[in-house]
């Protein structure tokens, strides 16, 4: 999981859907474009035939005047048809993609934040309950039931592999079923225009087979590794003392407040910052070293420590997979 | 045709232009401090008794307490880091009320983020490197405009909860009843 140059390289088209949902809208979509390619060809060419017809003159015969006639009254009944049924083929659509599952076999609750996802696995049994930040992961052919909410301005939920827009409000909660039917990683990207650093508001959407995922799910579950020498002892320490704990959560240590993201597998992740940073040691210090350096605006602030500080803590933090 | 600006039209833009000046420097988002380590006032006194002269105030306030940003991140963070759990959103709780006159350990700015970062007795934590530099003059700032104590173009105008006070910018300016040179009762009764 700590390939570098895949994260800007992963897949965001719409036109290439890996999902049940985002295949209607794709399968839509290229119906429209082809039926409307065609009428406007249709179109083209029967200009240039007036263009042609008009050089033969006046003083049409009264039988050919009745076939025009006869023509263009099929013609504007052809275009009710033609559009009638499209807006049928839209509403299909549009009932196919915002169908709930009676029975959700998973559910993902997203809130988005200035400028970051916050993403909980709910389970019926809170044991079993789980948070992340910025990366959901799925498994093929289950459909997900996701809860959307926002806890500060409108912000809009997009993967365009995978699904349509579903905006996130404040005070509401929105709801999507997502059943991803391919593997492999696609990009999402906050699509409502949310303040000084939406353009760094992306996440990474996961597809594993089934095994996988359960795999990965378990590996979430489990609290934080716990410091295995001397630096991550003392970066742990760091942690615990310093600003850092006044924000994030590490399961299995004191740090358990929830303004940021929940830390306790960051390096698993495939990116830092929502996206803005692939993960990496180096790009971790150079986050927390100057986070409004690269990300200005964020709610991370620049916290003041020590080159020997900010090492321990990159040791600690780096072996939180 | 009575303009007071007739013949003087180049001075009336002249002042249109510092007005709208005014009107950056309260919008400036200053995401990061100059220099990129913020520090905390030199200068914090409880009393109303020193020899000599008062120090002058730290120019930092001023500054964290007219910028719309600051006093906005300010109530964001007063939130987060649930102050509200003890100060409710102003009126007080199991800790004192902050939209009022009264100021146990001092009014001022920089008494304000001395208390925030030491502690005082009878329950306030002392947040010191728990709460970055910058983040404490903004909750600092917050905390003045809750009483109408700070500038009041800057002051928020709005509350994302339910609130039974008016907004921080239509606050009633309290007079802080905290100069009066009586030294602070350290038990927190004055």
């Amino acid at each position: 999981m700590r390939s570098l140059a895949p994260l800007w390289l992963v897949a965001m088209s719409a036109l290439d859907p890996a999902g049940e949902q985002a295949g209607h809208i794709a399968g839509t979509f290229w119906l429209f474009t082809g039926v409307l390619s065609a009428i406007y060809l249709l179109v083209l060419v029967l200009l240039l035939g007036a263009l042609v017809r008009s050089r033969g003159g006046l003083g049409r015969e009264p039988a050919v005047e009745r076939r025009l006639t006869r023509f263009l009254a099929a013609w504007a009944g052809g275009t009710a048809v033609i559009i009638l049924g499209l807006t049928a083929v839209s509403y299909a659509t549009d009932v196919r993609i915002t169908g709930k599952p009676t029975q959700p076999e998973l559910t993902i609750e997203i809130t988005a934040k200035q400028f970051w996802w916050q993403v909980r696995y709910v389970d019926p049994e809170p044991s079993r309950t789980f948070e992340t930040a910025n990366e959901i992961y799925l498994p093929v052919g289950v459909p997900a039931h996701v809860i959307l909410k926002s806890q500060d301005v409108i912000h809009s939920f997009w993967i365009p592999n995978l699904h349509g827009k579903k905006d996130l409000i404040p005070g509401r909660e929105n709801e999507t079923v997502i059943t991803a039917e391919r593997e492999g990683v696609f990009r999402g990207q906050c699509a409502e225009f949310c303040g000084f650093q939406h353009a760094h508001m992306a996440l990474d959407a996961t597809v594993l087979s089934r095994d996988a995922f359960e795999a990965w799910r378990e590996s979430q579950l489990a609290p934080a590794q716990a410091p295995v020498d001397d630096a991550q002892e003392q970066g742990q320490q760091v942690f615990l003392t310093s600003a850092c704990v006044m924000c994030h959560t590490i399961r299995g240590t004191t740090a358990s407040s929830r303004v940021g993201p929940d830390l306790t597998h960051l390096a698993a992740r495939r990116s830092i910052a929502a996206g803005t940073l692939p993960y990496s040691r180096g790009n971790l210090a150079g986050w927390i070293a100057d986070p409004q350096g690269l990300k200005p605006g964020s709610q991370m602030p620049n916290v003041t420590l020590t080159a020997q500080q900010l090492q321990t803590l990159l040791a600690y933090l780096d072996g939180l997979t | 045709m009575s303009s007071p600006c007739r013949g003087n039209n180049g001075i009336c833009l002249l002042l249109a232009c510092l007005l709208v000046l005014a009107g950056c420097e309260r919008e400036e988002r200053q995401t990061r401090a100059e220099p990129v380590n913020e520090t905390g006032p030199a200068a914090v006194s409880m009393t109303g008794l020193y020899p000599g002269e008062p120090s002058p105030p730290d120019p930092r306030g001023q500054e964290y307490e007219g910028n719309a940003f600051h006093l906005a991140q300010g109530k964001q963070l007063y939130t987060w880091f649930n102050c509200a759990g003890c100060h409710a959103h102003g009126g007080g709780d199991i800790g004192p009320a902050l939209i009022d006159d009264q100021w146990i350990y001092g009014s001022g700015i920089e008494n304000i983020y001395a208390t925030i970062v030491q502690g005082r007795p009878n329950g306030m934590p002392s947040f010191r490197n728990k709460i970055p530099e910058q983040q404490v003059w903004q909750i600092a700032a917050y905390v003045r405009s809750m009483s109408g104590q700070a500038s009041k173009a800057a002051s928020p105008s709005r509350s994302d909860e339910m609130q039974n006070k008016p907004a921080e910018q239509s606050m009633p300016q309290e007079e802080p009843k905290d100069s009066s040179g009586s030294v602070p009762n350290l038990d927190g009764r004055q």
